[in-house]
């Protein structure tokens, strides 16, 4: 087919950069002899007026090719619903798995023409019988996960029609856009035509457009879960995911999906986590702010902040090598304090991924974020108010207890929240260290399971986006994000409060 | 000043002595946490340095290997497409007669079958030969001196990860076997070498520990880097220069930084679920690609260039701007002409802090499928790069860590290591840029 090269967005954006550059050099070109050849008579500098041409040029095409890019899978899809079989168009998520059947026979049947094993006739004639369709593409390398249904391949035809056809609409809308805007800006170019201040209000829109992405991610976070999640309840009680007592997959169905015994475990090694590194991290900060000199600081303070560089990864690896290994030497059967006398020869701890691996290991992780926190916020208490307890005779240590600790309390508090909201979401050291099994239990000594754990195990290795057990995924990221979006804004505002305290 | 005949000056009270021994009790803690976490510190280091320069060793046996033409070249002709016909599984015998030659011409001693001395090699020998002898016909006849890998468990015994002890239940090598390579170390033919390609080969399959190399998953994560720069500094740096210098103070502004803030500090595993939603399972683009790995962590490390970005757009003093708008610039020139390029070395340092975390972030990469694939090479172009499935360090640590093999969990280490190199280095340039352009106004 001619231009379906078109249809290429990487081709159209190059054509689309080309008509901006051309329009550059013309609208340029046209506003110095319209001036006479002298820049003095133009209302703005000579540039202006040919990135005026640029930007008409190249900002709104990219914009509706970007809009139309992401807009046409979904138009596509409602288009070809219609073709489906009515059983399968009833329940939501035979539906994704069934569209995902017909996008892959319709990618196989681009790479099987455009490799000329299949052409159009061919195809034609697989209409009633496709059963010969599948080792046909696995002969391209596209594999196919079972026999394709006549109706699959008549929904992979008109899907392929479709975007063969929008493709086309789609180049031949950017390429107008870009020419327009490029005529347009052309023929303003005069000396009397502001162009710095259309391109400044054409630059400030763009800036303003790179600082809302913020807001676009944060949504596209939201919506991407919320989606998910509520297909997830409308497969499963939304009852048992809140306050069911068990976390038991079964990919044959019929699986106990609850959060509470992944929370109890999240916020168990979180705990541990805190009891670590809050008391070190915090004194650590005190001794730094009140008692080191110069050079002890400077010498301590970036060490501790390397525990902060240090990967997430890194701390896993420790938790399940090094760490786990060596508690279970200590609590492990035949270690010192295993405890078997008492527990009738069990051993306290059995395996090296346990609550205590993950938790003490996090806390390692969390010592520098507390300690440059609170080392902040310790800063922050105006010399004035130590001055003042040393004058009434004071010890250091009394006026740290006495006047700057309470002083700084809100804002060490915003600290604790904002890294236990880093222990909750923390994921590397949990997958390696804390282990699988989800259990309300009080024993720090056995493996438990969290949220972020099962996140990473339900969405990896062969995932099926139709069943709840892949789903229920989305409705934990869901739930972990608006746990640590509301320990973030109460701490942030303790902090933010705190710090206008003293300003 | 009742009892003033009992109390000296140069005798402290009770109570004083109390109140400075709490003191001193109170000082010491605060020593006692910065000791812990520098000791933590330096027990994380000892073990990744402990424990990953092995896997920049390996262990090679030295042997000459008789390329039989009866086997491989059955016809005689050379005929390139007659010799890819044979195998792996062709070569062999060729293993085997090779050490049948060396027992006989060596004073090297074993009961062993030479089938099951060929054992102590990496499975990846015959592959090895094969490539060789394609890449070359000409050399069909004649015997040629190979370096082979050994196998993972020949260097573990080696480096003193396996023992003799240890082998007891062990089906993949036995005392005879480790007897063997006793005396062809002792010999000089199995050395320990420097290990290239473990920096520049790519992930093996379970069964060969020995073959595994970083170096693809390293070009992986340099592939997301160039994303991530592509993206988060342009636009990192457009939203604070808006934020800081041209927006109104009203609530969508208010909302924005909130925002900012809040998503610095969501789980990176939620950007991972977002990347899976939002990039493979909506928009198409391939999985486990570094294209798609980079535009997840674009979004992760924005708000780290924007906070920077900010910082340093805020210490340039405002009477660099009101010269320029003293000369007739306008507003989005004073900035762009003269608050930009002095504030450009911190805008660099903190692009470059956040690149290095982005770096070592590994759990969104989990859920785009980076983790479980072997590229066996290198990509060969940028597009192809950006395109094709991959992996990247943190993911290939994860990968090795899981396999549950001593073999692996030393590449694991090895891997840190290099991914430490990096994070270190590049928080060196971003300190040396901060110190060479730092400028107190």
């Amino acid at each position: 087919m001619p231009f379906s090269f078109l249809q290429n967005p990487m081709t159209l954006t190059l054509i689309v950069l080309a008509v901006a550059i051309a329009g550059y050099v013309l609208a340029r070109g046209r506003a110095m002899t319209r001036a006479g050849g002298d820049a003095r008579r133009l209302h703005s500098l000579p540039n202006y007026y040919g990135m005026t041409a640029a930007m008409f040029a190249a900002i709104p095409a990219l914009g509706v090719l970007v809009i139309w890019l992401l807009a046409q899978p979904m138009v596509i899809q409602n288009s070809i619903l219609p073709l489906l079989p009515a059983d399968i168009t009833e329940s939501g998520g035979t539906v994704s798995l069934a569209l995902s059947d017909v996008n892959r026979v319709a990618e196989g049947l681009d790479t099987a023409v455009s490799q000329g094993v299949l052409d159009a006739q061919a195809i034609d004639a697989l209409r009633d019988d496709p059963s010969s369709l599948r080792s046909t593409l696995a002969g391209v390398g596209v594999a196919l996960g079972s026999e394709v249904e006549p109706y699959v391949l008549a929904a992979a035809e008109r899907m392929r029609a479709l975007e063969n056809r929008w493709g086309l609409i789609r180049a031949a809308v950017v390429i107008a856009l870009a020419l327009a805007g490029l005529a347009l800006a052309v023929r303003a170019a005069d000396p009397k035509f502001r162009a710095r201040n259309v391109v400044e209000r054409g630059v400030l829109a763009l800036l303003m457009i790179a600082a809302s992405l913020a807001i676009l991610t944060t949504v596209g976070i939201v919506l991407s879960m919320l989606f998910e999640t509520l297909n997830f309840f409308s497969q499963h009680p939304w009852q048992d995911f809140f306050f069911g007592d068990s976390w038991a997959p079964n990919f044959r169905g019929n699986s106990e999906l609850s959060i509470l015994p992944l929370l109890w475990g999240t916020l168990y090694i979180s705990i541990i986590a805190l009891l670590v590194a809050v008391p070190v991290g915090l004194f650590a900060a005190i001794y730094l702010s009140e008692y080191a000199g110069p050079k002890l600081r400077a010498t301590a303070k970036p060490l501790l902040e390397i525990l902060a560089g240090i990967p997430t990864i890194v701390y896993g690896l420790f938790a399940l090598l090094t760490v786990g290994p060596f508690l279970v030497d200590v609590f492990g059967a035949g270690g010192v304090l295993s405890m078997e006398g008492l527990r009738d020869g069990d051993p306290l701890m059995a395996g090296a991924t346990a609550v205590i691996t993950a938790g003490l290991v996090m806390g390692i992780m969390l010592i520098p974020f507390v300690s440059s926190l609170s080392d902040d916020i310790i800063n922050a208490v105006p010399q004035s108010l130590r001055d003042g307890s040393y004058g009434l005779g004071a010890t250091p240590s009394e006026t740290i207890r006495n006047v700057v600790l309470p002083a700084a309390l809100p804002g060490i508090v915003g600290a604790i929240l904002l890294a236990a909201s880093r222990a909750i979401g923390e994921t590397m050291i949990v997958v390696l260290g804390a282990g699988a099994i989800a259990r309300f239990s009080g024993n720090p000594f056995e493996a438990m399971t969290t949220i972020t754990t099962r996140i990473v195990s339900q969405l990896t290795g062969d995932t099926d986006f139709a069943s709840p057990e892949t789903l229920v995924a989305f409705a934990l990221g869901l739930t972990l994000f608006v746990l640590t979006l509301g320990l973030n804004v109460v701490a942030l505002y303790i902090v933010r409060k705190y710090r206008e305290q003293y300003e | 000043m009742t009892d003033a005949t009992h109390s000296s000056l140069l005798k402290q009270d009770a109570r004083t002595v109390k109140r400075n021994r709490a003191e001193a009790r109170f000082k010491a803690y605060g020593l006692v946490a910065i000791g812990i976490g520098v000791l933590m510190l330096m027990v994380l280091l000892t073990t990744i340095i402990s424990r990953g320069t092995g896997a920049f060793q390996q262990t090679y046996l030295t042997l000459d290997v008789t390329l039989d033409a009866a086997k491989l070249d059955k016809k005689g002709n050379r005929n390139i497409d007659d010799i890819k016909k044979v195998s792996t599984f062709g070569y062999k015998p060729l293993l085997v007669n090779a050490f049948e030659t060396l027992i006989a011409t060596s004073d090297i001693t074993s009961d062993l079958k030479p089938k099951a001395m060929s054992d102590i090699l990496s499975k990846g020998a015959e592959a090895q030969m094969r490539d060789v002898v394609l890449a070359d016909p000409t050399l069909i006849g004649q015997t040629v001196t190979f370096d082979f890998l050994a196998s993972g468990r020949v260097d573990g015994y080696l480096k003193g990860r396996v023992t003799r002890d240890s082998i007891a239940n062990d089906k993949n090598i036995n005392a005879e076997q480790l007897d063997l390579v006793d005396q062809l170390h002792a010999a000089g033919a199995l050395e320990k070498k420097f290990n290239l390609a473990f920096i520049t080969g790519a992930d093996s399959s379970d069964a060969r520990p020995e073959a595994a190399g970083f170096g693809v998953s390293m070009v992986g994560s340099l592939a997301m880097m160039l994303v991530v720069l592509a993206l988060a500094l342009p636009i990192g740096v457009a939203a604070s220069i808006y934020l800081e210098e041209f927006a109104p103070k009203n609530w969508i502004t208010d909302i924005i930084e909130v925002n900012i803030s809040n998503l610095a500090a969501v789980p990176s595993i939620v950007f991972g679920i977002l990347g899976l939603a939002v990039f493979i399972n909506y928009m198409h683009l391939p999985n486990s690609a570094p294209l798609v790995g980079g535009l997840v962590l674009t979004l992760m490390t924005l708000p780290t260039i924007i906070i920077s970005t900010r910082a340093s757009l805020k210490s340039v003093p405002p009477s660099i701007r009101d010269a320029a708008l003293g000369v007739g610039a306008s507003k989005m020139q004073s900035v762009f002409h003269h608050v930009l390029p002095l504030a450009a070395p911190g805008i660099l340092t903190g692009t470059i802090i956040g690149l290095a975390q982005a770096l070592g972030e590994t759990a969104p990469l989990l859920l785009i499928g980076m983790v479980g694939f072997i590229a066996t090479n290198g990509p060969d172009s940028i597009g192809e790069g950006l395109l094709s499935p991959n992996s990247a360090m943190p993911a290939q640590i994860y990968e090795w860590a899981k396999r549950a093999d001593p073999a692996f969990y030393e590449r694991a280490w090895g891997g840190i290591i290099i991914l430490l190199v990096f994070l270190i280095t590049m928080n060196f340039v971003a300190v040396m840029l901060r110190r060479r352009f730092e400028r107190r106004w």
